[in-house]
């Protein structure tokens, strides 16, 4: 073993926060159950119900990843969480020359009705809640999952689930955006507005910071700007005539768990306290469920590496470990080989028994916020508290999060912040075993998923067909029927169910919206 | 006489978004002296080879982790013997299995940089690659 670098002894949590020796004081907020949440949205937490086991899963064509759904339902996970190839989260169909080399390979191809039927046959849809990643054609995806509900015969009012939905987070982080932000933000309105109406069960955006971290942001970034990203979204639910308790109560968010253990603890409570205190101050809501912050969490995809995977075990089951401790209401842990590839179904059998071990063999379940009360994590939480607090504020002195991102303040904070971080790790500052520390010359091998072309031939093979077979009449006229809505200001909804169900495909839905709201090109920040 | 500064073009092509690492390699070849053009987000070979020779540069970085390197790379190094640019050195960054490595050399890719490598590593392969050791700093 190597001597610790005096550099090392500077402690600071990942996100470079400064860490005292000893903490001595500090208050213990309002039992789990009680506003403003910090410590949790239930009283007895998950001794009443435990966390969605909820594995992130898709890839190649809709049929195979159907086969991995109920195998993962086989072993134990309790809902399902879809995940999209590149040419479908950004609107484009299979054959498209947009497409050449990217179908099937970060996710499940779906290009029309059709392979909505085969994503989800057999899975029934009253029972398994669906999670969507799909942000900006999300509504012509949620459309697809929708009649095939109708067809499965499930009332609309029986649907659980969640749209990911969160197009600011694109163009912050992740960068999957099609339209511009005004056209985007209706979209994503009109949504939320159908849902309101007609799934009462049915989360319609998950405000995500899981990629603003991924993107290399701090926690604190992380929480600040996912935070005031849902409250964009409350006000624009609000112009749109939406009463606050109509629709918060189905907001959900969706956080990482990265691996500064305690720090991530303290952004789960800190986020709960934000938004109970946030949607009573500014939108006056009373509902419970409006103040109750429910969210998702993931296992950080960047911290996972390419040297020594098997690491990577150890890595997850800490942060997932956090999670938990943190109160999240379902999560999602990733396999030891992602770094490399889309996981193998041997690696997600382990990821998928991490959650199990912990669930059933720690003992975690049966006590509500353990940490709570703690000087050292109320403290933490305390100061994320108040530093989101002022992000948010310089967030709206420049008018919202929309005018705040045209600006491109949140991607310089993150840029900056990923740049900061990268150059810790390259002077050794920070320590990342495998990497930077304990090296070796080899790795031991992991098995990989291969995708192979079949996939991209299938998914063309089967569009061709449905080209064919289709009544082109129908399909034209409700095209035409949605461009008219767009140029209009009408709810885009119904006329994009009607395209859905005469099987226009998403490319070409999407390519309808584009001509009437054209494209978004972003002006990069170094 | 001091040489002019290594130009560099960073380029992102195919459909992702994930720009992290470009914009981190974007900016230590910065601070390392080297004139930088980002080309930012989903650019097809036939823009990449565009700007590379409207900005006369040495060297073109991609940054590609969606797993479409063997759809693009060949494309791209096609249309640099066209226009008769293969003095201009590509290398390639992000999740790129090693038998993929083998196989982009010898579709003329100067190197290949995986996940965990080093800025400075990257720094000084651009350096000797294109005439600057560490004797004659760009």
């Amino acid at each position: 073993m190597s001597r610790p670098t005096a550099a090392e002894k500077r402690f600071t949590t990942i996100s470079g926060e400064p860490v005292a020796a000893l903490y001595e004081d500090g208050a213990l907020p309002p039992a789990p159950g009680e506003f403003p949440y910090t410590r949790g949205i239930h009283p007895s937490m998950y001794r009443d119900r435990l966390w969605t086991v909820r594995q992130f899963s898709g890839f190649a064509t809709p049929e195979e990843t159907n086969l991995r759904y109920r195998y993962l339902l086989e072993q134990g996970q309790s809902g399902l969480s879809v995940a999209f190839d590149l040419p479908t989260l950004m609107g484009y169909d299979a054959d498209h020359p947009a497409a050449r080399g990217e179908v099937g390979h970060c996710g499940a191809s779906i290009c029309s009705l059709e392979d909505m039927q085969a994503l989800l046959r057999d899975i029934p849809l009253g029972d398994i809640s669906i999670s969507m990643t799909i942000n900006s054609p999300a509504a012509i995806l949620w459309a697809m999952y929708l009649v095939v509900a109708e067809e499965q015969g499930v009332d609309w009012t029986r649907l659980s689930g969640t749209l990911q939905n969160d197009i600011l987070k694109e163009y912050i982080a992740q960068k999957e955006f099609i339209f511009p932000p005004a056209p985007s933000m209706r979209l994503v309105t009109d949504t939320l507005e159908y849902a309101t109406r007609h799934t009462p069960r049915f989360n319609p955006i998950s405000i995500s910071g899981y990629h603003i971290r991924e993107a290399g942001s701090t926690a604190l970034q992380e929480l600040a700007f996912t935070i005031r990203d849902g409250l964009e979204y409350v006000d624009h639910g609000i112009a749109r005539g939406l009463k606050i308790d109509e629709f918060a109560p189905r907001l959900s968010f969706f956080f990482n768990a990265h691996s500064d253990f305690f720090e991530e603890i303290a952004k789960y409570r800190a986020a709960r306290k934000l938004w109970a205190t946030l949607l009573r101050e500014r939108y006056g809501a009373k509902d419970p469920r409006s103040l109750k912050l429910r969210f998702h969490t993931q296992t950080a995809g960047c911290s996972l590496t390419w040297q020594q995977p098997y690491n990577n075990i150890v890595r997850t089951t800490l942060q997932a470990l956090a999670g938990v401790l943190g109160g999240t209401q379902s999560l999602h842990t990733n396999s030891l080989d992602e770094a490399f590839a889309l996981p193998s179904e041997h690696a997600v059998t382990i990821a998928l028994r991490t959650q199990q071990v912990i669930a059933h063999e720690t003992g975690i379940t049966g006590e509500p916020d353990p940490f709570g009360g703690s000087y050292f994590v109320e403290s933490l939480t305390q100061r994320l508290y108040e530093g989101a607090l002022d992000y948010i504020r310089r967030i709206d002195a420049m008018g919202g999060m929309v005018a705040a991102i045209e600006s491109g303040f949140p991607q310089r904070e993150i840029a900056d912040a990923s740049y900061r971080y990268q150059r810790e790790v390259e002077a050794g500052e920070r320590v990342i075993v495998g990497v930077n520390r304990y090296t070796v010359e080899l790795d031991a091998p992991v098995p990989l998923l291969k995708i192979d072309a079949a996939a991209a031939e299938n998914q063309c093979r089967k569009l061709s067909e449905l080209r064919a077979r289709r009544d082109t009449v129908r399909v034209t006229t409700a095209l035409e029927a949605l461009r008219k809505t767009a140029a209009g200001n009408g709810n885009m909804m119904p006329c994009i169910l009607e395209a859905v169900r005469a099987y226009a495909t998403l490319g070409e839905i999407c390519q309808t919206l584009r001509t009437v709201f054209g494209t978004h090109q972003e002006t990069s920040v170094l | 006489m001091q040489k002019p500064p290594i130009r560099v073009l960073v380029a992102k092509p195919g459909l992702d978004g994930h720009d992290r690492g470009a914009k981190v390699i974007a900016r230590a070849l910065r601070d390392a002296g080297m004139e930088v053009i980002y080309t930012g987000l989903r650019q097809s070979a036939e823009m990449i080879v565009h700007a590379a020779l409207q900005e006369d540069v040495q060297v073109i970085g991609l940054s590609i982790l969606s797993g479409a390197h063997n759809a693009i790379v060949p494309r791209l190094m096609q249309l640099l013997r066209e226009h008769e640019m293969l003095d201009v050195r590509v290398i390639v960054g992000g999740i790129i299995p090693d038998a993929d490595v083998i196989t982009l050399k010898q579709q003329g890719v100067a190197a290949v940089f995986q996940p965990g490598s080093s800025l400075d590593e990257i720094v000084e392969f651009i350096r000797n690659a294109t005439g600057r050791t560490a004797a004659h700093p760009a």
